[in-house]
């Protein structure tokens, strides 16, 4: 079964794409709502986004 | 390499129609398409040496053998101390002698061997009795203790400025004077709290302007990949481990060992987890650190090499656009990078230090 490690990495990468993704909209939403409380959310947001590509880099560099 | 090759193959789909590769013949084309994997596999040489740690300081190198650069020392623990300048492995092609021992270097680790340079083997992998410690100033040691010695230059400058100036930084402190406040006021004090936070604040300034210089240094075409090399990141997380576990109060062992409000049961099952959760911060800290500035020189040295595969006017522009664009990328994420891994040192240490009563 050669290969099919990349199309393990491929499926983890999108749902770590999807993942960041999610947190990028309800980011926006929530700083839409309450724009004075940005500054935080953002920081929220990138600590998250920062999470989820750890797992999606692992996963490319163990395909 | 993977996204390096889908990009050269997207690109390639796109650009056919510029291709005189169609107007010739078989024979041809045949000819033209060892000759493409032969510049394919010069792109991905250079690549690996490019992210590579070398004992020597290469800027060119032709494929006839000319190198411009200078040899590094290479400081060698083999049954006493061995010191020689790395000019004597001529590039990794030739067999040093020293004092009567030979060594080579094989896939970039120098090795003990005989004169002809062979290496003692064992089931296929260089023995043990061919291992040396090795402790030499590599290209990567170079650049740390040039920014060791940058930031130290820049932050007494900026200290001595603040008591010449009465209290106003002078200089290039105009620019460090603000990092410096938002590390403190929105990553320390934001996580940390007011009452602990003057304790770490040293670790976490360092380790922001190490990360940060060094990102932005590899942008350069100094050939630096040190935050892109694993070594150093996970040497990188070690210290925030080693902090985040010295300076734990009792609450934070508390909350491993005996989770508070949890039935006994499950304070039982939760202390195996919580044991590896300590392991695995570091651990994430050291992958997506390496992860993401390994994975921006690919791409970037991937889109360089665009230029050598289409040998005509289309790859010049294309691969300029293409690496200008990713390069303002990087800046962004070289400085991203700094600040996720002082942010989440931050978080770790905030755990460290939490009291019962600092809600």
């Amino acid at each position: 079964m050669e290969g099919l490690n990349y199309i393990g990495a491929g499926l983890i990468v999108i749902g770590a794409g999807l993942g960041i993704g999610k947190i990028g909209g309800s980011a926006m939403e929530a700083i839409a709502r309450q724009p004075e409380a940005s500054g935080k959310i953002q920081v929220a947001m990138i600590i998250a986004a920062a999470l989820i590509e750890g797992i999606g880099f692992a996963a490319l560099f163990a395909a | 390499m993977q996204i390096g090759n889908y990009i050269k193959i997207l690109f390639f789909s796109l650009f056919l129609t510029f291709n005189a590769h169609a107007q010739h013949g078989e024979v041809k084309s045949e000819e033209k398409t060892s000759e493409k994997q032969e510049i394919l596999d010069e792109i991905k040489e250079v690549k690996a040496h490019h992210l590579a740690d070398s004992h020597d300081f290469t800027f060119v190198s032709t494929k006839e053998g000319t190198h411009i650069g200078f040899p590094l020392p290479v400081i060698l623990w083999d049954n006493g101390l061995k010191i020689f300048s790395s000019s004597k492995f001529e590039h990794g092609e030739a067999v040093a002698e020293v004092a009567g021992n030979h060594y080579k270097i094989i896939h970039h680790k120098i090795y003990k061997t005989d004169a002809q340079g062979q290496v003692a083997e064992e089931h296929g992998h260089p023995s043990k009795a061919a291992a040396v410690l090795d402790f030499s100033i590599t290209r990567n040691v170079v650049f740390i203790l040039l920014v060791g010695l940058l930031m130290l230059w820049m932050f007494t400058s900026l200290a001595k400025s603040y008591a010449k100036n009465n209290g106003m930084p002078l200089g290039i402190g105009r620019f460090l004077e603000p990092v410096i406040i938002y590390v403190r006021d929105e990553i320390a004090i934001a996580n940390i709290g007011e009452k602990h936070y003057k304790k770490y604040m040293p670790y976490l300034l360092t380790v922001f302007f190490f990360i940060w210089i060094l990102n932005l240094l590899g942008l350069t075409p100094l050939g630096a990949n040190v935050t892109g090399n694993i070594a150093i990141t996970a040497g990188l997380a070690l210290v925030t481990y080693l902090i985040t576990t010295f300076t734990a109060k009792k609450d934070y062992w508390k909350h491993i060992f005996w989770m508070p409000g949890v039935p006994v049961p499950m304070k039982i099952a939760l202390i195996p987890i919580e044991l590896l959760g300590t392991i695995i911060k570091p651990f994430s800290l050291m992958i997506r650190l390496y992860a993401n500035m390994f994975a921006g020189h690919v791409v970037l040295m991937s889109i360089v090499g665009l230029i050598f595969i289409y040998k005509s006017w289309v790859g010049g522009p294309l691969s300029f656009g293409l690496a200008f664009f990713l390069s303002i990328l990087e800046l962004l994420v070289a400085a991203l990078q700094a600040y996720v891994f002082t942010m989440l040192s931050a978080l770790y240490f905030a755990s460290a230090s939490e009291e019962h009563g600092d809600h």
